[in-house]
């Protein structure tokens, strides 16, 4: 079955370019909607429902704010949110994950336990509970989603530990009188690290794409701040008129970060994998 | 037999714990259910906003108000929702039957279709077939469900007009009147965009647990006895993949459950997801509890059903269960 694929793009080739592209785009919206002042997107009632022109590519809404800048503010709001989650919910996934394998017994049970307590109710569902409990708005889609990212990854990061766990090194160190918090970070910690990171990259878009779909339902960002599920909530009154643009190019943007962020983790994992590395 | 009594009793207490780890967060949420009830701006005197209190064992401490709620729960008793003035269970049960038919349909579509896809896109590695299955599965995967949805709304709905824009009957009809027909009808654009959310993850999956068969030894063999592609993907494919697949299928679930609160809100679909957004939007507690409990359960059923179709699918597997 190895058909040998020739020419310029090989997997790693690939990678690299969704990596870059990736990068690119995230920092150029991150830095775009930092500096874009609020009266880019002002309201401006001369210029009501503008379809897609040059001055506003995006067109513009019912109060006649662009949509071009409102979208990319809103997608750097998301960023700043999937950012912050990946960092608290990687974490908690790292310091699960190793203390579980490592420690064995009641802990790993009551992490595993925790695990499926997390998975055991639907994703969504959690995130509007948590959100409702911080009182809704930006403060409460931002501690659902940076809080509950973590399952998959403790697992991942569990299995990759249980088999580091009785190799001989790590055994060897533990007869060196090391405490299994040193054999942890000084042997587990520094091969279980590209798993992590990959796992981190995957776990961005998920997070950036749940903020939308619980601002959406209207448990995150009150409707003032620009965010890309406020936006789309509310083309959703204006889309029996026919103004199709102020849905498309908002979920457009969200969706090319979304699948950027998940072509090069997946292709990253795969390269990563020593079975399929040299394809 | 003891495995399956050992997942039931994990079962209950997980389901224990989210009933107690939700009922604490509703407790530490700050919107007032009396406010929510009666509208921040209402004129309802003080003593009125007492009786319904009192009405509602809102004034009783906390953990008395839990076990008054646990033991309730415990006899099938939800409590009364707010938002719709009718017990819980009433509402869920009423709303579950559309979602149901949502969630199924979209379950059935977007399983088959895509362990079908999948199949042909490993079968045809690298062609121009395979290539165009992978990339809308990748778009698929990485798109907002509700974004979907608008733009099937806009697409379908209001542009060509083939489809209703929302609900599930026409509006100003009897419930008694609205024909299956006119049913489907409304069905149609929601399930498909709930497919859509699915369909990348089963098909990607499947296409790749086919490779990794066609990749191995016995495979080879098969080949240089001559048989054809499709009879090595009937008769050694297929077997190997199911479990996987089905395993998938099922613990999408959970997904699924979350995406019919969006499809729901995007095509005011009434079902069990537009009730949750009402819930949490006007805080109704008691149906926010109900239908997080619920949701729990559904998961639950998703995975104990795949567990039980391992021993139908591979009898290796019943061999092992029968001996323990």
């Amino acid at each position: 079955m190895s058909k040998k694929k020739g020419g310029f793009w090989n997997r790693r080739r690939k990678t690299l370019f969704f990596i870059g592209a990736a990068t690119v785009y995230l920092t150029t919206a991150l830095v775009m909607g930092l500096l874009t002042a609020p009266e880019r997107y002002g309201i401006d009632y001369s210029a009501r429902f503008v379809p897609p022109c040059f001055a506003h590519p995006f067109g513009t809404d019912d109060m006649g704010r662009d949509m071009f800048f409102r979208s990319v503010k809103g997608l750097s709001n998301s960023i700043v949110i999937g950012i912050l989650a990946s960092i608290v919910s990687s974490l908690i996934a790292l310091v699960f994950g190793v203390t579980a394998a490592v420690r064995g017994g009641v802990v790993d049970r009551f992490v595993n336990w925790c695990v499926d307590l997390c998975m055991g109710i639907p994703h969504l569902i959690l995130l509007i509970l948590i959100s409702f409990m911080m009182g809704k708005g930006g403060k409460g889609v931002m501690t659902a989603v940076a809080l509950t990212h973590w399952p998959e990854l403790t697992r991942l990061v569990r299995a990759e530990v249980l088999q580091i766990r009785s190799e001989q090194y790590v055994q060897a160190s533990y007869r060196m009188g090391k405490t299994w918090f040193q054999a942890a970070r000084e042997h587990m910690i520094p091969q279980v690290i590209p798993v992590y990171l990959i796992g981190v990259i995957l776990l961005f878009p998920h997070a950036i794409m749940h903020e939308a779909a619980v601002t959406f339902l209207g448990f995150g960002f009150p409707a003032e701040v620009p965010a890309i599920g406020v936006i789309l909530s509310e083309s959703m009154k204006h889309i029996t008129t026919g103004k199709w643009w102020m849905a498309v190019f908002p979920g457009l943007m969200l969706l090319l970060a979304v699948a950027l962020f998940d072509v090069a983790g997946e292709n990253l994992k795969r390269l990563m994998n020593p079975n399929s590395g040299n394809e | 037999m003891k495995k399956f009594f050992m997942t039931v009793l994990r079962m209950i207490t997980l389901l224990a714990a989210i009933s107690i780890i939700a009922f604490l967060m509703m407790e530490k949420a700050p919107i007032d259910p009396l406010t929510a009830y009666v509208g921040t701006n209402s004129t309802i005197s003080e003593e009125a906003k007492q009786e319904i209190a009192e009405y509602w064992g809102l004034n009783e401490p906390p953990l008395e108000r839990f076990f008054t709620w646990a033991g309730n729960t415990l006899r099938g008793d939800f409590g009364n929702s707010i938002v719709y003035k009718q017990p819980v269970l009433t509402v869920i049960g009423e709303r579950f039957r559309y979602s149901l038919a949502l969630m199924m349909t979209a379950w059935l579509c977007s399983g088959i279709l895509g362990f079908f896809l999948g199949i042909a896109a490993a079968v045809y590695r690298d062609s121009i077939l395979d290539k165009t299955i992978k990339m809308i599965c990748l778009i698929f995967q990485s798109a907002p469900t509700f974004w979907v949805g608008l733009l099937m709304l806009s697409i379908f709905a209001v542009n060509l007009g083939w489809f209703p824009i929302g609900l599930a009957a026409p509006m100003g009809k009897l419930a008694s009147e609205v024909t299956l027909g006119e049913r489907i009808h409304h069905l149609i654009l929601p399930s498909i965009t709930l497919s859509i959310l699915g369909i990348g993850k089963i098909t990607l999956y499947t296409r790749q647990k086919l490779l990794e068969i066609l990749n191995s030894e016995f495979i080879l063999y098969a080949k240089a006895r001559g048989e054809s592609i499709w009879q090595i993907v009937k008769r050694h494919g297929i077997k190997n993949i199911a479990i996987p697949a089905v395993t998938v299928q099922f613990a999408s679930f959970s997904e699924l459950f979350g995406g019919i609160a969006l499809a729901e809100s995007v095509f005011s679909y009434p079902g069990i997801g537009s009730a949750l957004t009402a819930a949490g939007l006007g805080g109704d507690v008691p149906l926010l509890l109900g239908i997080a409990v619920f949701s729990a359960v559904f998961v639950f059923a998703g995975n104990l059903i795949a567990n039980i179709l391992y021993g139908v699918i591979d009898p290796r597997i019943r061999e092992g269960n029968s001996h323990e």
